[in-house]
């Protein structure tokens, strides 16, 4: 007889109470004094024909470590009189939700021969403390639980059942589209969440009042997911109308066609077209990923992803689907390339943002940042795939719309980089089942959030199962090199809606619905379209190779099925056992949306002085360090000591050491580790950019950095966009990389941009990146957007506001080197080596750290000579490759004075800096220490070596700004005055401490 | 000298079996990449190897607990085939999950291999979460503690990377800990430059004050990081080995001109030289 059984399971006495332990911190940590301590039990609810003694022996078998844990068991529904359940907060997942732990119970217990039908996973809490009903409401849903995937009992659970689903009768709906006005058109776009514009809805009216019918359900769906922002892309790619204009006159005035394909892909073009024949681009802006060449062999593939919507409602699925979504792209590239890194890059509120403060309907930024760090560790670790390289940023802008972007580096034999599709072939879905998650994904992620964003789009808010992915991934490897398969593509965002769209757009496909295996019953026929259910893959199967395929993911327990089969009627059908529910040309869907034209403006702003900060970027600084006026920016360069102002800086969040994230993802699986994130004599010091040997046979290596750094934004976007490429290039290039083998990659997260002077700003940096692309000779493989990252909702007051992230761009760099035994690290080697400079110092204080751990905002932003900056890069290349550079670190957040600090308690050797006394620099100490020009390093040398790498160097900037010494101290000086002394100690701990103890 | 064969077994979720068969393959050996099911669908295919290799990962996600599911697997259909294969002169080595997989699947403790009336999965020894609640990836220095081991013959101390949150030797009683000392199955420790210090006065290497974060990197009893079973020829261990196959890999290579090869690779060749 079925009976449902709850087992809990408690850290034994004297174990710890991990879970317990992370709640009383994470509520300490948003406000919540009163909670003293909390118990935690991981609990699971299992149904079948299982008597008590059944149930004791699953605990003790398979369920409960008995070594550290102890368990309980009750039968469901519990009974009244249970005085320790009474006082229980349970959280359960809603159902559907993805719940890997239960299935995994469900197979093992079933494995041992238990009689088990449906397993459910639930987390139990007894709280300890002095709380007011608000603060055990806000402890309830804000730390214990999360309302998009999770629900709350408190006291005995009463469920009698655990089976989801329900039966599905099929009603095949249409929509009256013909008739409506344009209030109707725009009232079903957004109640039907499709989010699509009335000139949008307009041509979908006039394409079906051609076909003389109204469409059903799922023909809308299917055009809103393909024109979505999020898939098509249709604004960056769409006509803009540029006016850039300086003191009222206009001085630049374009009309783009495709902004981005005549910014950042026509550099692309024009490089490889320099190249002829050594171009080394192999498919740019056209698969799911980039493709360049590596060696004879193999070519790499990289992709990088933004998932900010969905972390911003539950960061720990959004930040986990994220980077499992990006894994996906490679695999899903040419016919599937083999994922060898990851990179992930967040940008949060300070996460000591006061909690009373929080707008409605905002997670706290500690609770963010720990769920998405959770996340990209737990599908990274799991899948096995090391995460290298990545950087945080943190400015209050983020606090309702936090960035996450994930990247991923593949290799593919040269052979398997094109795919095609051939009428005939087989539609075969591959991996997970689908379920009613992730529905509206697309759409969703294309519009700008608000307070309620939680609760209408709780469905588009996932968790994933990496081992699921890691199978698929396997499994379809084995495949590829069997040729079994004529193409594949991920299962993204708009599900299959979009997967078998985009592979069928020159063929045309014919889709049954029905076949799709199901996660429980009750989908709908467009439920299934367009569910973005993770972890599934749409492949072209020929027939004669069907069997032997399916038998292949059969044999490692992954599941394939043909869900349709592409045609040669360049028409989509859509099936549903009998009943044809859907058929639009793929000509309409592909091509039939109309034009976006907007319009972008840029005022040009010259550099300002140097004033008082209302920059909400600075909220959260000290007050008192706040300066008043123009009067303060001749005295910055005349303080007699900067060593307080290097301590702010290394202790500001952006510059603070990353090491409590870095420690929880492994860096270092697959074995292909040269350069880790973190370097150094104790292996804690930063390193530029991640060296990794993607084939162990081989001494070839990759390295993978990144730029970022949206405060330049605030001053000039362009400047902004330029120093993010500098900055990336140049972290590639400390370690070893040759930059004219750099292919970089951007990631625009912007406000809304159907703001002209938003979208200006956007189309000013994308014309940086055209500009710097081109003179660095680094080609941008691939790159995608993120629009309308802004957060809108009702003070207290009741006054609507609006809340826009800074404009931020990501340039993520891939870089070669031919061996990796020439790379080198940025820690100091020896006690009595040189120390050169090279690259040029400008006064160019504006977005510095400096500026804002000073409170003051204004000034030049830094700049980039184009004719010189190539040279830099190659003479610093040569130089490493002559194995001339002991150390080599780039100068970027707090400049020079941030740059030798971290070189000398990375490696534990102290330094002496003499500033240049000669030159427009002088007795601007300020300037020289903590200016932040682009394209400059710092070099060590050893002295018998400094001859010839002045040589070297010839005329291009290079100085000899000091020497390492054996005491564990850090001077800097000029004119025979000390601005800075301080120990090493003292540095790196200010430098260490403020993220440590997180988590 | 005929390569012996090593069965890399993979289960769903395994993710360093290519790096591990590769570690064997320099060694010397043929490697096998074979996937569970396979051998559950024939267990007689274990015995065509000489050496049995658990990779690192997470089998079954780790679901249920670090190794649960796999080691139920390994002691339930295959258990005729394990007992099988570890009566006879041959190795057995659990890398990370490996080792999380054989200790709970009881290999280390050879429950009912000798005495089949054992129960087959241990419940008086554990590897648990690590002391600081988290997955942690770093380097540790090793200390060779018993002389039994096989993969361990002329090893003494060595680096290698620990990558893991469920690393730490835990037992039911304290009294257990002397039983394992007793039995020499303590086969590697977390160490330090203080360690080899005390040991200076303690003589054992298994009798040293619980090191400290980051040295003992998990709080692990008695700094335990790899367990040896009584023959000498089953070696669990947290560390990853076929990480430090060349000077590459370790963290201070930059530092220390490290070239060539890395420590990790005397283990494979020990085991490989057993078979010659």
């Amino acid at each position: 007889m079925s009976m449902l059984w709850e087992v809990e399971i408690l850290p034994s006495s004297g174990n710890p109470d991990f879970e317990g332990q992370r709640v009383v911190a994470s509520a300490r940590s948003q406000g919540i004094r009163g909670l003293q301590q909390v118990r935690s039990a991981r609990s699971f609810l299992i149904q079948g024909d299982l008597n008590l003694q059944d149930v004791r022996n699953a605990a003790e078998q398979i369920l409960c470590d008995t070594v550290v844990e102890e368990y309980r068991i009750h039968s469901l529904p519990a009974s009244h009189t249970d005085q320790i359940e009474a006082t229980s907060i349970n959280v359960l997942f809603h159902p559907g939700v993805t719940d890997s732990v239960a299935e995994n119970a469900t197979r093992a217990l079933t494995h041992q021969n238990f009689r088990v039908t449906a397993t459910a996973t639930c987390r139990k809490y007894w709280l300890t403390g002095d709380l007011s009903p608000g603060e055990l409401n806000r402890i309830t849903s804000r730390v214990l639980a999360n309302d998009a995937i999770e629900y709350v009992v408190r006291g005995p659970l009463q469920i009698s059942d655990l089976s989801v689903g329900s039966e599905y009768r099929i009603h095949v709906t249409t929509v009256a589209i013909r008739q409506m006005d344009d209030a109707a058109l725009m009232e079903l776009s957004r109640k039907g969440q499709l989010y699509l514009s009335i000139t949008e809805m307009r041509t979908v009216q006039d394409y079906f009042r051609t076909l003389q019918r109204d469409p059903t359900d799922i023909e809308l769906e299917t055009v809103a997911q393909t024109w979505s922002e999020h898939c098509s892309h249709k604004t960056l790619g769409g006509r803009i109308h540029y006016v850039e204009s300086c003191d009222g006159k206009i001085v630049r005035d374009q009309h783009f066609n495709s902004m981005l394909k005549e910014t950042v892909f026509a550099a692309t073009v024009q490089i490889r077209k320099s190249l002829g024949d050594a171009d080394w681009c192999v498919s740019v802006f056209k698969d799911n990923a980039g493709i360049v060449k590596f060696d004879d062999r193999q070519n790499v593939c990289i992709k990088v992803e933004t998932h900010n919507h969905p972390s911003a409602i539950e960061p720990y699925g959004g930040a986990n689907t994220g980077l499992g979504g990006v894994i996906r792209d490679p695999l899903g590239t040419g016919l599937g390339a083999r994922p060898v890194c990851s990179t992930d890059v967040f940008c949060f509120a300070r996460p000591d943002y006061p909690a009373d403060q929080l707008p409605p309907g905002v997670l706290h930024p500690q609770a963010v940042m720990e769920g998405v760090v959770a996340g990209v560790r737990d599908y990274g670790n799991r899948m096995g795939i090391p995460t290298v390289n990545g950087a945080v940023c943190f400015d209050d802008r983020y606090l309702g719309n936090p960035l996450v972007y994930c990247g991923n580096v593949a290799m593919i034999p040269v052979d398997k980089c094109e795919k095609h599709v051939s009428p005939g072939d087989l539609i075969v879905a591959v991996g997970g089942r689908t379920g009613r998650d992730g529905i509206h994904g697309a759409t969703f992620s294309s519009v700008e959030l608000t307070e309620e964003s939680e609760s209408i789009s709780g469905g588009a808010v996932q968790i994933g199962n990496p081992v699921t992915e890691k199978m698929v991934a396997d499994v379809i490897l084995a495949a590829r090199d069997l040729n079994l398969y004529s193409a594949i593509t991920d299962c993204g965002a708009g599900g299959f809606s979009s997967a078998v769209g985009e592979m069928g757009e020159d063929t045309g496909a014919e889709v049954w619905l029905d076949k799709a295996p199901l996660k429980y019953s009750g989908l709908s026929y467009t439920e299934i379209w367009i569910s973005e259910a993770q972890e599934r893959m749409v492949l072209s199967v020929p027939e004669k190779n069907w069997k032997h395929f399916h038998a292949l993911c059969a044999s490692e327990g992954v599941e394939a099925t043909t869900i349709g089969r592409f045609t040669d009627t360049k028409q989509l059908v859509l099936k549903y056992g009998d009943h044809q529910v859907g058929e639009i040309s793929m000509a309409f869907l592909h091509d039939g949306r109309p034009p976006v034209i907007r319009e972008a403006t840029y005022e040009i702003k010259k550099p300002t002085e140097y004033q008082t900060a209302d920059n909400p970027a600075m909220a959260g600084t000290d007050t008192a360090a706040i300066r008043s006026g123009a009067t303060e920016a001749n005295d910055y360069c005349n303080k007699p000591c900067y060593t307080d102002d290097l301590r702010k800086i290394l202790s500001s969040l952006n510059v603070a050491s990353k090491e409590w994230i870095i420690r929880q993802y492994d860096h270092e699986v697959q074995a292909g580790s040269v350069i880790k994130p973190l370097v150094g004599i104790c292996s804690d010091g930063p390193s530029d950019a991640a060296v990794v040997r993607p084939d162990l046979t081989s001494k070839r290596g990759l390295v993978v950095s990144c730029g970022i750094n949206p405060h330049f934004g605030d001053l000039d976007p362009y400047w902004m966009a330029a120093s993010a490429i500098d900055e990336a290039v140049r972290n590639s290039v400390a370690v070893g990389a040759n930059p004219d083998r750099i292919a970089i990659l951007d990631n625009f997260c912007w406000g809304n941009t159907e703001r002209p002077e938003t979208l200006g700003t956007l189309v000013r940096a994308a014309v940086a990146c055209h500009d710097i692309a081109v003179a660095y000779g680094t080609p941008f493989v691939s790159g995608k957007d993120s629009l309308n990252n802004e957060f809108s909702y009702e003070d207290a007051s009741g006054v609507r506001r609006t809340v826009a992230i800074p404009s931020t761009l990501l340039i993520t760099a891939l870089g070669q080197v031919d061996d990796v035994e020439q790379c080198v690290t940025m820690d100091l080697k020896n006690p009595d080596s040189l120390l050169f400079l090279a690259g040029e110092t400008r006064e160019e204080m504006g977005g510095s750290h400096f500026h804002l751990v000073s409170g003051l905002k204004g000034g030049a932003v830094p700049r980039i000579d184009n004719s010189v900056a190539p040279k830099i890069f190659r003479t610093v290349h040569h130089a490493i490759m002559q194995g001339l550079i002991l150390s080599c670190h780039d100068l970027s957040e707090g400049g020079l004075a941030v740059a030798a600090a971290e070189m000398a308690f990375s490696g534990g050797i102290g330094v002496e800096i003499t500033l240049p006394e000669n030159g427009r620099l002088k007795d601007k100490a300020a300037i020289s220490l903590f200016s932040e020009s682009n394209t400059r390093f710092i070099l060590e040398v050893h002295p018998q070596n400094a001859a010839t790498l002045t040589a070297l160097f010839a005329d291009l900037p290079l100085s000899l700004i000091g020497r390492t010494t054996s005491h564990q101290n850090i001077t800097m000086s000029a004119s025979g005055r000390t601005y800075i002394q301080a120990s090493l100690e003292e540095l790196k701990s200010a430098w260490q401490t403020p993220l440590q103890h997180n988590g | 000298m005929t390569a012996p064969k090593v069965c890399v077994l993979r289960a769903p979720g395994t993710n360093c079996d290519i790096e591990t068969a590769h570690a064997f393959e320099l060694a010397g050996a043929t490697a096998d990449r074979l996937h569970l099911f396979r051998l559950l669908e024939d267990p007689s295919l274990l015995q065509r190897y000489q050496i049995l290799c658990i990779p690192g990962g997470f089998s079954y996600g780790d679901d249920l607990g670090a190794g649960v599911v796999f080691s139920r697997q390994l002691r339930g259909q295959l258990n005729d085939a394990m007992r099988e294969f570890l009566t006879s002169d041959k190795l057995v080595l659990g890398i990370c999950n490996g080792f999380q997989t054989i200790l709970k699947a009881g290999l280390i403790m050879r429950r009912g291999i000798e005495n089949p009336a054992e129960k087959a999965w241990e419940d008086q020894f554990t590897l648990t979460w690590n002391r600081n609640g988290r997955y942690t990836d770093r380097w540790v220095r090793l200390k060779v503690a018993s002389s039994k081991s096989v993969f361990l013959k002329g090893i003494d101390e060595f680096d290698a990377p620990m990558a893991h949150a469920e690393g730490r030797i835990a037992v039911r009683t304290p009294s257990l800990l002397e039983d394992l000392r007793a039995q020499e199955a303590i086969a590697l420790c977390y160490w330090s430059p203080q360690a080899a210090v005390q040991m200076a006065t303690t003589g054992d290497p298994t009798k040293i004050e619980l090191l400290p974060e980051p040295e003992n990197p998990n709080g692990s009893l008695a700094n335990i990081a790899g367990l040896s079973d009584s023959t000498g020829r089953v070696l669990g261990l947290m560390p990853h080995p076929e990480r430090f196959l060349f000077a590459t890999q370790h963290p201070q290579w930059t530092r220390r001109g490290l070239r060539g090869e890395g420590d990790g690779i005397q283990i494979f060749r020990n085991a490989v030289q057993y078979f010659a």
